[in-house]
C-alpha cells in the first residue's frame, strides 16, 4: 500500500524493503478487495473535479442557484464562462498570466535540478572534510517555513534591484527547492552502486565524466521525478508569487489571477471553475506525459534493492 | 456648480500660473460663480488639458498604484486615470491584488512599497502609516478634502494628527434590500423609524411570509455581515459619540451599550419566525454566504436583506436594481426620522513617495473633476466627496448612496470593526458573532470579544 498512498514522503531508498514485505504487499495489492477499494477511492478523488468540471459549461445563473448534480436533469450548457476567462478585453483575462507561468515555472525547476544534481554528485561521491555535518546542515533547512523567509528575502531583492523582474521567483523558488532536491538526488545518487564509478575511474574518468556519462543516464527517472514535483509545485504556488511578483503586475503567474478573478468582493465566483480548468491543464498535461518516468522514479529504490 | 467651476478653471490656465499652490486656488474656485464657461457637459467625451496644466510637466513619468480593487471594478478605476495621464504624460500602472491587505504590509516593511496605495481600512492605514515609510499627504490635497469631504471622513485619513490619505471611494452600508415590487402589492410603506421597520416586519410575518435573510459566510471573514449589522444598530441606539467611544475602546465591549446593540440585532436575526427567508432556519445563517444571502428577495421567498450599496452586484444581469426595478434599497431608518447614522466604509490613497508625479495624481484623485469622471464611466461606485454631483450617476443605488451620504441630517461613521485592533477587528469579532447566531448568548459574546481586546 505504501507505495501508492504515500509517494512522496517515502521515496524509498533509505531502507529498502524487505523481500518478503514487497511480495505480500503485491499479493494483497493485486486482490479483488483491494481492486474495489482502489477503484472507490478513485470515484471519491475524482468527483469534485468532476463536479467542478460540470460547473465550468453551466450558465452562471444555474452555477448560483443549484449543484453540479442537477446538470444531468436540466442540462444547460455554455461556454461563456471560458469565454469571459480568456477573453482579453476584460481585465480578467488569464493569457498573459499564462505564458508568465510558464516563464516562472520552466526556470524555477531547471535551476533547482541542475544545482542539486551536482551538488547531490558532490555529497555522495566527493570524499572533503565536514561533508557529512554539511550535508546534515543543507537538510536541515528543510525545516525553516518558508514565511519566515518572505520578507527578509523581499528586502534582498529590494536592495539588489530586482524586486519586480522575474528574477526574485525564479531565485526563490530554486532556494525553497534546493535543500529537498539536494537531499532526494543523494540519496538516488548513494545507490548506484559503488563498483560502477570504480569501473568508470578504473578507465581514466574524472568526476565531470563520470557525473554526465554515469550517473546523468542513470539518474533521469530521480530527475524526471523530482522535476515534476517542483513543476507541480511552483505552477500551483501563489504565495511566493504574491509575495515576489509585486501582487497582480506583470510577472505574476495564473494563479495570482485565479486568486482575483472572483472578484473585489466575490461576486464573480462563477467563472472560478472555467478558471481553475484552464489552470490545470498544463500540470495535468505534464503529469500524463511524464507518468512513466514518475512511477520509475519513485520506484527505482526498492526495484533495485 | 461644475460649468462655473470649469470655466475659472480654464481662464487660470490660460493665465498661465503653473505653480503648486495652485491646485488649491482652482479648486476652491467653485463658490465663485461669475463666469459660465462654454465647456456644459463635455467632460468625457473631449477631455479638457488645460485643468491639468496646473501639475505642471510630467512626462515620461509613472506612478505606481497598488490595491485591493480587482476585476470588475478595476477597469472603470483605470480608465477614469486616462484624462489624467494623456493630459500630464504620467503612465499609471495599475496593480490590483485581493491579497492587497497582506501583501502591502509586506511590501512596505521590506523597502518595495508601492507609489500609492488604496488602504480600505483606518487600522490598516495606521499599520502602514507606523512602518515609517508613508509620507503624508500634500498641502493641496489636504486642502481638497477640506472643501469636499466632512470633518468625519478626514479624520480617518488622519494618524497621529498628520493627515495621511484622502478617501477615494465610498460604501454605504445602512441599506435594506427589498422587492420594490412586492412592497406595491402588499402595500407596505418604506419605514423611516427603528419602530416602523420592526412592525413592518411584523406585518410581513401575519402574511405568512419570513421576511429577513441573511447570509455571514465569507470564507476566513466570516462573520463580518453581522458586525456590520451590530455597528448599525450600536449607532442608533446609542449614537454616534458612544459608537466612537466604543470603537476606541474608551467604554467596555461588554457594557450594556454593546450589549443592547448586539440583542436588538437579535430580535430580527435571532428570531425563527424573521429568518431566514428562502434559505432556512437561523442557523442556515452561518453557512449562507453573504453573497447569496440576499438572492432570495429575487424569488420572492425574502423580503427584506440587510447588506451595503456593493451588494447590487450580486444579482443576476437580468435583475433590475431599481426604485420601479425588482430590487431596490431603502435607508436602515434610525431611531427617529430625523437623526441619519450611515455606517460605511471606504479606501484612502496613502502615498508612500513625495515625487511631484505622485503628488499630482494624489491631489488629483481628490477633486470632483476625478470623482464625476469616475462616476460617469462606473456603476456601483461612490464616493463622498461633496462635488459628485447625484444627477450625472445613472445607477440608481449609485444615486440613493450619495443621497444619504450627502444628507445634510447624515453623520457618517466608518465600519467599526475595521478600525479596531486586528485581534478584535478581523478575529474575535468575527468569530463570536459567528457563535452567537449558532446559540451563543449575548453576555458570552461580548465578554470574549472584550476579553481578546488587546491590553
Amino acid at each position: 500500500m505504501s507505495a501508492t498512498s504515500a509517494p512522496i514522503t517515502t521515496t524509498p531508498p533509505v531502507t529498502p524493503p524487505p523481500v518478503s514485505a514487497s511480495a505480500k504487499a503485491k499479493k494483497r495489492l493485486t486482490s479483488p478487495w483491494a481492486s474495489l477499494a482502489a477503484l472507490v477511492l478513485a470515484v471519491l478523488w475524482t468527483l469534485p473535479t468532476f463536479g467542478l468540471l460540470i460547473s465550468s459549461f453551466r450558465p452562471q445563473r444555474d452555477i448560483r442557484t443549484s449543484g453540479w448534480w442537477t446538470f444531468f436533469s436540466d442540462p444547460e450548457f455554455t461556454m461563456d464562462n471560458y469565454r469571459e476567462v480568456l477573453g482579453s478585453d476584460s481585465s480578467g483575462g488569464l493569457g498573459d498570466f499564462f505564458v508568465n507561468s510558464f516563464i516562472i515555472t520552466i526556470p524555477s525547476v531547471i535551476i533547482p535540478l541542475t544545482l542539486a544534481s551536482l551538488a547531490a554528485y558532490a555529497f555522495a561521491w566527493i570524499k572533503f572534510p565536514g561533508r557529512d555535518l554539511l550535508f546534515v546542515a543543507v537538510f536541515a533547512l528543510q525545516i525553516v517555513p518558508i514565511q519566515v523567509t518572505l520578507i527578509p528575502l523581499l528586502t534582498l531583492y529590494v536592495d539588489a534591484g530586482i524586486a519586480g523582474t522575474f528574477w526574485p521567483i525564479w531565485l526563490s523558488h530554486s532556494i525553497f527547492a534546493l535543500p529537498l532536491a539536494v537531499f532526494l538526488l543523494h540519496n538516488f545518487m548513494k545507490e548506484i552502486p559503488s563498483t560502477l564509478l570504480e569501473a568508470a575511474r578504473v578507465d581514466g574518468a574524472g568526476h565531470i565524466s563520470i557525473f554526465f556519462k554515469v550517473l546523468l543516464p542513470l539518474l533521469r527517472p530521480a530527475l524526471a521525478a523530482f522535476g515534476i514535483f517542483q513543476f507541480l509545485w511552483v505552477w500551483n504556488d501563489l504565495l511566493v508569487a504574491l509575495t515576489f511578483a509585486g501582487g497582480g503586475g506583470t510577472v505574476a503567474p495564473i494563479t495570482v489571477a485565479l486568486a482575483n478573478l472572483s472578484g473585489t468582493r466575490g461576486t464573480a465566483w462563477h467563472l472560478l471553475s472555467a478558471g481553475a480548468f484552464v489552470s490545470i491543464v498544463v500540470p495535468v498535461t505534464i503529469f500524463l506525459l511524464l507518468q512513466r518516468y514518475f512511477v520509475r522514479g519513485l520506484l527505482a529504490g526498492s526495484v533495485k534493492g | 456648480m461644475s460649468i462655473h467651476r470649469k470655466g475659472t478653471r480654464f481662464r487660470i490656465a490660460l493665465a498661465g500660473t503653473v505653480s503648486v499652490g495652485l491646485v488649491l486656488g482652482v479648486t476652491a474656485c467653485g463658490d465663485g460663480d461669475g463666469d459660465s464657461g462654454g465647456g456644459t457637459t463635455a467632460s468625457a467625451a473631449a477631455i479638457d488639458c488645460a485643468q491639468f496644466s496646473s501639475y505642471g510637466d510630467l512626462k515620461g513619468k509613472t506612478v505606481t498604484v497598488y490595491t485591493g480593487i480587482v476585476t470588475p471594478e478595476d477597469k472603470p478605476q483605470i480608465d477614469s486615470y486616462k484624462p489624467f495621464e494623456q493630459c500630464t504624460g504620467v503612465t499609471v500602472k495599475y496593480e490590483g491584488d485581493k491579497a492587497f491587505e497582506t501583501q502591502v504590509l509586506v511590501r512596505a516593511k521590506a523597502g518595495n512599497p508601492p507609489d500609492l496605495a488604496y488602504v480600505p481600512q483606518p487600522g490598516l492605514l495606521k499599520q502602514l502609516v507606523a512602518t515609517g515609510k508613508a509620507v503624508e499627504a500634500p498641502a493641496q490635497t489636504a486642502a481638497n478634502v477640506d472643501k469636499f469631504f466632512g470633518e468625519d471622513w478626514k479624520a480617518y485619513g488622519t494618524v497621529n494628527g498628520k493627515f495621511y490619505a484622502a478617501p477615494l471611494g465610498a460604501n454605504v452600508k445602512s441599506l435594506v434590500w427589498y422587492s420594490p415590487k412586492e412592497f406595491t402589492d402588499s402595500s407596505y410603506t418604506v419605514p423611516t423609524t427603528l419602530d416602523e421597520l420592526k412592525a413592518l416586519t411584523d406585518k410581513m410575518v401575519t402574511d405568512g411570509k419570513k421576511p429577513w435573510c441573511a447570509g455571514i459566510a465569507s470564507g476566513e471573514a466570516t462573520g463580518w455581515p453581522l458586525t456590520d449589522w451590530m455597528e448599525d444598530m450600536m449607532l442608533r441606539l446609542s449614537g454616534p459619540e458612544t459608537y466612537d467611544k466604543w470603537v476606541n475602546h474608551q467604554i467596555p465591549f461588554n457594557g450594556p451599550e454593546s450589549t443592547a446593540a448586539l440583542d436588538a440585532v437579535g430580535t430580527y436575526l435571532k428570531n425563527d419566525k424573521y429568518v431566514n427567508g428562502g434559505l432556512g432556519d437561523m442557523k442556515s445563517i452561518a453557512t449562507t454566504t453573504f453573497q447569496d444571502a440576499g438572492l432570495p428577495i429575487t424569488e420572492g421567498t425574502c423580503s427584506l436583506h440587510r447588506q451595503a450599496n456593493f451588494y447590487a452586484a450580486n444579482f443576476d444581469k437580468d435583475t433590475k436594481v431599481a426604485e420601479d426595478g425588482d430590487v431596490f434599497a431603502f435607508y436602515l431608518p434610525g431611531k427617529d426620522a430625523q437623526t441619519k447614522p450611515v455606517l460605511g466604509g471606504g479606501e484612502f490613497v496613502l502615498s508612500f513617495a513625495n515625487r511631484p508625479e505622485v503628488q499630482a495624481f494624489q491631489t488629483y484623485l481628490s477633486t470632483d473633476t476625478w470623482a464625476n469622471a469616475k462616476a460617469a464611466i462606473s456603476s456601483g461606485w461612490v464616493s463622498a466627496n461633496s462635488g459628485l454631483d447625484p444627477n450625472k450617476l445613472t445607477n440608481p443605488i449609485d444615486k440613493l448612496s450619495v443621497t444619504i451620504l450627502q444628507d445634510k441630517n447624515a453623520v457618517f461613521r466608518f465600519d467599526g470593526s475595521d478600525q479596531m485592533p486586528a485581534a478584535v477587528g478581523s478575529n474575535a469579532f468575527w468569530k463570536q458573532t459567528t457563535s452567537w447566531i449558532t446559540g451563543q448568548d449575548t453576555k458570552t459574546t461580548v465578554d470574549n470579544i472584550e476579553k481578546a481586546w488587546p491590553k
